[in-house]
């Protein structure tokens, strides 16, 4: 398999009153044409090692690394003109609220018919027909009335699939899915994972799973990478997570209440400050 | 069943916006035992939120009948509905006032409802929730969220409640938060004897909460279920099935 994106020794820092602050600790892992799980609670770098492989660590955060390569391309001396040739149409990444991350003031449609930039050989009708097409493969019911719909006029799971079409509309090689189903429903969030299934298996898409759910990642993703503090603490297969070594990657297994009933009190994640090094 | 501590009676809800009516609650019935708790499951939308702030008259009861210790509640609810019935938010960030000290926050009520011993009840409530004496004086920011929602928790349990209408108590904390917050509930609810109705999207954290639960899907019961049932996936309808799968995780394709 050859890989798609390598990542070696990312280090993502933000200033703060009490000094830099190391958010992203020295994170390795390669990317083939997968399904890679990265799962972990709030705050454990998960978001900004995402971010920081598309280089979009907000300022005056600072993300550094030994290797960042995207298929052959040297990310970390990448010029504006070269991330614009990348981001939006070969790597793309999906975030977690609609509401923040659609434009307001434009239609559905318009910020899709965008997304395309469609060339000489393609023409607007053409693009918007494509565009039709994605917003119906990401089980939009009515796509016409989407299509000339606001963000504002939608509902969050009907936004975040708006934003998933526009993301894939490209069909990019790489997309980074930060948390892209938290927001929706759990029967609609089995539909959207469909879509990304197919889109992995039938293009050969590589797909970074950024999520909190341990459970949704392990029956997903095909690789898991579980993050504590800054650092990878746990690299394993996702058909394997029953048998986890990591105290932490156990606990998070644990505590988590089962429809088939369990433990009274459920057991709690004890911390251990070694985990963080 | 015997005793009834809360009941719902063919409970409708509508809102008019503009020239639109959106009927949220379609004709909800069940009853809650004293020292149940009760769960309603539903996707968003489905109107399990409103049935909550139905109870509370935070929003319009439009059609039926909700009843308290067997009797009917008026609306505005009176000072002694809000002793007895107590609710706490989904969003520990949105539910606590961000200029009030936690000291504020558990203050109020009781100086609303004209409580004694009020420094040796706001102590006492800190306690309870595993908060230490430090964080009385504490601004919400200078908290996590699961120590918010113990806060909020707090709050509500100050006035010694009979009945904590839960609206998604743990949806949005962390794994390993969620189940301290749940330990928790679960804890003081055997100690006190209270009355739960938790509402949730998700079906493993109301499997493990509650007794009984429903399964609401646009504004009415589906289905009425034991958790029991639920963990031995003996749904009756398709809905629920449905549900139940999805929350098993990811499959590839639609079971047949």
């Amino acid at each position: 398999m050859s890989d798609l994106l390598t990542v070696e020794d990312l280090r993502v820092t933000f200033p703060t009153r009490q000094g830099p602050s190391e958010v992203v600790r020295g994170v390795s892992f390669t990317l083939g044409r997968e399904r890679l799980g990265i799962v972990g609670e709030s705050g454990s770098g998960k978001s900004q090692t995402g971010r920081a492989i598309l280089g979009l660590t907000p300022p005056p955060g600072l993300a550094v690394a030994r290797r960042l390569e995207f298929d052959g391309i040297d990310l970390r001396r990448a010029t504006a003109r070269t991330w614009r040739a990348l981001r939006g149409t070969r790597m793309t990444m999906v975030m977690q609220d609609p509401k923040f991350s659609l434009n307001p003031v434009m239609t559905i449609g318009r910020q899709l018919l965008e997304a395309l930039k469609f060339g000489a050989d393609e023409t607007r009708r053409e693009a918007k027909d494509r565009a039709l097409a994605m917003l119906e493969a990401v089980q939009i019911r009515d796509p016409e009335r989407v299509f000339r719909a606001y963000p504002h006029e939608l509902s969050g799971g009907m936004g975040q699939r708006a934003m998933i079409a526009m993301m894939l509309v490209t069909e990019p090689d790489l997309l980074i899915a930060d948390e892209p189903t938290s927001a929706l429903d759990v029967t609609v969030q089995v539909e959207v994972l469909r879509i990304l299934d197919r889109l992995v298996r039938e293009r050969g898409m590589g797909l970074i799973f950024i999520s909190h759910d341990l459970r949704l990642v392990s029956s997903f993703c095909d690789r898991v990478l579980v993050m504590y503090a800054g650092h990878v603490v746990e690299e394993l297969r996702a058909s394997e997570l029953s048998k986890a070594q990591h105290p932490y990657t156990r606990g998070l297994m644990n505590c988590l209440p089962k429809i088939e009933g369990g433990i009274r009190p459920l057991p709690v994640l004890e911390r251990d400050a070694a985990w963080a090094r | 069943m015997g005793e009834v501590k809360l009941s719902v009676d063919g409970l409708h809800v509508t809102f008019h916006r503009g020239g639109d009516t959106v009927h949220a609650v379609r004709g909800v019935s069940f009853a809650v035992a004293p020292g149940e708790s009760f769960g309603i499951v539903g996707e968003s939308g489905s109107g399990k939120s409103t049935v909550l702030r139905a109870i509370c008259g935070l929003a319009p009861t439009t059609r039926g009948q909700i009843a308290l210790d067997g009797a009917p509640l008026g609306s505005p609810r009176g000072a002694a509905f809000f002793r007895s019935v107590q609710m706490v938010f989904q969003d520990p960030y949105a539910s606590l006032h961000p200029r009030h000290p936690i000291d504020r926050v558990l203050s109020e009520p009781l100086a609303i409802h004209r409580f004694d011993r009020r420094e040796e009840r706001i102590e006492q409530a800190l306690r309870d929730v595993g908060l230490g004496h430090e964080f009385r004086f504490r601004y919400p920011h200078q908290l996590s969220g699961g120590q918010r929602q113990r806060v909020a928790v707090a709050r509500a349990l100050i006035l010694e409640p009979s009945v904590l209408l839960l609206d998604e108590p743990t949806s949005a904390l962390d794994a390993s938060i969620q189940a301290e917050v749940l330990n928790l509930l679960d804890r003081l609810r055997a100690e006190r004897g209270l009355t739960y109705v938790m509402v949730s999207h998700d079906l493993a954290v109301v499997a493990h909460m509650c007794d009984r639960l429903i399964v609401m899907q646009h504004g009415l019961a589906v289905e009425q279920l034991t958790s029991q049932a639920l963990a031995a996936h003996r749904a009756e309808t398709e809905y629920t099935r449905k549900l139940l799968s999805a929350s098993e995780g990811y499959t590839p394709a639609e079971a047949p």
